[in-house]
């Protein structure tokens, strides 16, 4: 008697599987497809890396972007987040969706939207994907937006070995990815050919594909702590919402901290520390994707790969704090390497 | 003695249900008490899953929560929590695709060694755990939860390019190379609109008609269930448990192992960095919420890939996503209270059944010994 009911149930529940397969309806693209044409201003869709809006950081510059081009070019955006540990699938159908939803362009912000974005391009070949951090994914209407992170590192390299007085610099970084090994690189670098006494700690807070070591700031605090023991007495961190625990760290011990992505000086959360906030190696996502929504809408949309560096102030050192301006010889020497970056007499490395 | 099975069948629903209800209801008091709109997040949920790409996504990870889960269940009956299971598979995954992507067999043969890789991967990682059990007496719980972050480690420091890890020009992730096409498990499509179906889903499957098989049918199954249910009794009828913590701790291993096949198998034919993370845990809500039932087990996988992905639209139309995460943990906090509510209730009614039955066989008893 068990043994058949347990077979009929495990028979409707087949039944039931295979039901909700085959009776589902239209897909959520073909629903709201109005892809004919575009709003007055065009749609825009951005779909953030992990950590989302709010990181004070990498994602925070895409939205600042994208609210200036809702504002100066009247394009309306469309925000989606991912949910932590998903799959390239998730990524697929949701760019699928809002690229059917007719937004143009799409833009997908960070490296683990590469193989998505590739296989989502293929299919809407009128629509413009961007797509920050990676130029592994090609295709005539991929703009594959990069940034030479390592040459503005490098500069933050040269102000903190002329800053520092017990000669060893902290240098803390989110996750362990390739990315950040390549602010890690242009630090060291920087470090070593401005005084090659001067020590760098490198520490990294995570290892993928735990990316926690970009969102939690307690993890940044104890890293910075650690540090600050050791006897730095200036912190580089690149760790985005995880950073903001060790800028506090640095602050309250009333040494310098060197921020990252946006001019961290000038941000609204990291008021109560922002004196100690000496520079920031700004990456200048904001524009970048200001200038891909302002691309399409004039007709000549981005493809293949735009580069930011040192040369077009894709990266840079910001000169917001007094106080680093007033160090005129430390700002000199960060000139003075900037313009070797630029005209190509220091070559910057890209790993540690 | 088919009244009991109703009863039991009854009861055995009463759980998970009560558990879904108080669940929702909770839910809803906190989207009241945050200000939002208690009613409008379920209406766009229960619009994304009736679309046909969403329902793909969700049979996809409900394949995927569905091994996981089963792996955690096997340890269950053995009355053995087995946290690992996010580290086996992760370890397992990542293996398998590093040995198919430098082997290029025929067809069959390649899936099906990648396969055999991902299992014994992942028995050798909880095996370790059985191991430290039974020979130190170390509790796996420490144990496995340690050895998720030794496999982290062993992955990140395994997938860099100096080791066995692969970078490609222009890519800031770092990849185990492609696995060759004749390692691709071919999947059910559903349409060019709504993707198709992986078809380690229907492998998924049939691991939950072999794990009711050998539990219920087989003298393993038996020995295991015993000695889950009391060490010492099972070693008084003959039963090595310690080669059982053993056996189900490789068993439940090579069963996670097999946890991160559906995607890699099915979709990226890497491991990446950005490669799937915190299966594990899910599956152990799942099998909770399953009662390690298999069946159980397959409606509570899809029921939290739906939670999962028809959430993940709401933030597009202005709500928080979050909602489905609070679901799933007031869900898991439910299944507990409710589970234990209703043991208790059965306990009282068949107590009471009992002393009935035993009330009336003695009064006929007493009757025929009137008439003798």
């Amino acid at each position: 008697m068990r043994r058949i009911t347990r077979i009929a149930t495990v028979g409707v529940m087949s039944a039931a599987l295979a039901l909700s397969v085959t009776a589902c309806g239209e897909s959520s693209s073909s629903s709201s497809s109005d892809t004919s044409s575009d709003s007055k201003g065009g749609k825009t869709a951005i779909a953030y890396d992990i950590g989302g809006r709010g990181d004070q950081s990498f994602n925070d510059a895409a939205y600042a972007g994208l609210h200036r081009a809702e504002k100066d070019l009247g394009v309306k955006g469309t925000e989606a987040e991912p949910s932590e540990g998903e799959s390239d699938a998730d990524k697929v159908q949701r760019l699928t969706s809002l690229a059917r939803a007719g937004n143009n362009p799409v833009i997908g912000v960070g490296f683990a939207y590469a193989p998505a974005i590739e296989k989502v391009a293929a299919k809407f070949p009128k629509t413009t994907f961007g797509i920050i951090d990676d130029s592994s994914v090609t295709g005539d209407n991929i703009a594959n937006i990069v940034f030479n992170e390592e040459q503005g590192s490098y500069l933050a390299g040269v102000a903190a070995a002329k800053v520092t007085k017990t000669k060893k610099v902290g240098f803390i970084g989110g996750v362990e990815t390739p990315l950040i090994k390549k602010f890690q690189a242009g630090f060291e670098q920087g470090v070593k050919d401005t005084d090659a006494s001067v020590n760098v700690l490198p520490q990294y807070l995570t290892q993928p594909p735990d990316f926690t070591g970009f969102a939690k700031p307690d993890l940044g605090k104890a890293a910075a702590q650690g540090q600050l023991d050791k006897g730095a007495d200036v912190v580089y961190s690149a760790a985005g919402l995880a950073g903001t625990g060790a800028i506090e760290a640095v602050s309250k011990a009333g040494k310098w901290n060197i921020g990252v992505d946006s001019d961290q000086y000038k941000q609204e959360g990291l008021k109560a520390y922002k004196e100690s906030i000496l520079t920031s190696v700004t990456k200048d996502v904001e524009d970048s994707v200001l200038n891909l929504i302002k691309s399409i809408k004039d007709g000549k949309p981005q493809s293949g790969e735009v580069r930011y560096g040192l040369d077009k102030d894709g990266v840079g050192l910001s000169v917001s704090n007094p106080a680093f301006t007033k160090m005129t010889e430390v700002i000199a020497a960060v000139d003075k390497a900037k313009k070797g970056i630029v005209d190509g007499t220091i070559t910057v490395k890209t790993t540690p | 003695m088919k009244k009991f099975d109703k009863d039991r069948l009854i009861l055995g629903f009463a759980g998970p249900v009560l558990a879904l209800v108080v669940a929702f209801v909770l839910t809803t008091l906190v989207l009241l008490a945050s200000g939002t709109n208690p009613v409008e997040p379920y209406r766009l949920m229960f619009e994304q899953a009736s679309y046909s790409d969403v329902q793909v996504l969700i049979i996809n990870q409900a394949g995927t929560y569905y091994l996981a889960a089963l792996a955690v269940a096997v340890g269950f009956r053995m009355n053995l929590f087995n946290i690992g299971v996010d580290g086996q598979y992760r370890l397992a995954a990542m293996m398998a695709a590093l040995v198919g992507a430098s082997v290029d067999l025929p067809g069959p043969l390649q899936i099906l060694l990648i396969v055999v890789v991902a299992m014994l991967v992942g028995a050798f990682w909880a095996g370790i755990a059985g191991f430290l059990k039974t020979t130190r007496g170390v509790s796996e719980v420490v144990a496995t939860i340690m050895l998720n972050s030794i496999a982290t480690a062993l992955i990140a420091w395994l997938i860099l390019p100096k080791n066995f890890g692969d970078q490609a020009a222009g890519s800031n992730n770092l990849t185990t190379g492609k696995i060759p096409e004749s390692g691709w498990f071919p999947g059910l499509s559903m349409g060019v609109e709504a993707g198709e179906i992986y078809g380690f889903t229907f492998v998924a499957a049939a691991c939950g008609l072999v794990y009711w098989f050998v539990l219920n049918r087989t003298r393993f199954g038996f020995d295991l269930r015993a000695t889950g249910a009391s060490e010492s009794a099972a070693q008084a009828s003959g039963v090595s448990a310690k080669k059982m913590v053993l056996t189900s701790m490789l068993i439940s291993g090579a069963v996670a192992g097999l946890a991160g096949l559906p995607t890699l198998l099915g979709d990226t034919h890497t491991y990446s960095l950005d490669f799937p993370t915190g299966i594990g845990f899910t599956g152990i809500t799942i099998a909770l919420l399953g009662r390690n039932n298999p069946l159980g087990i397959a409606l509570s996988a899809l029921l939290i890939a739906f939670l999962d992905k028809a959430s993940s639209a709401l933030d597009q139309f202005g709500y928080e996503k979050e909602i489905a995460t609070i679901m799933q943990g007031l869900i898991v906090i439910s299944v507990v209270v409710s589970y234990e509510l209703v043991r208790r209730y059965a306990t009282r009614r068949q107590q009471q059944k009992v002393g009935e039955e035993l009330a009336a066989g003695h009064a006929l008893t007493t009757e025929k010994e009137a008439a003798l």
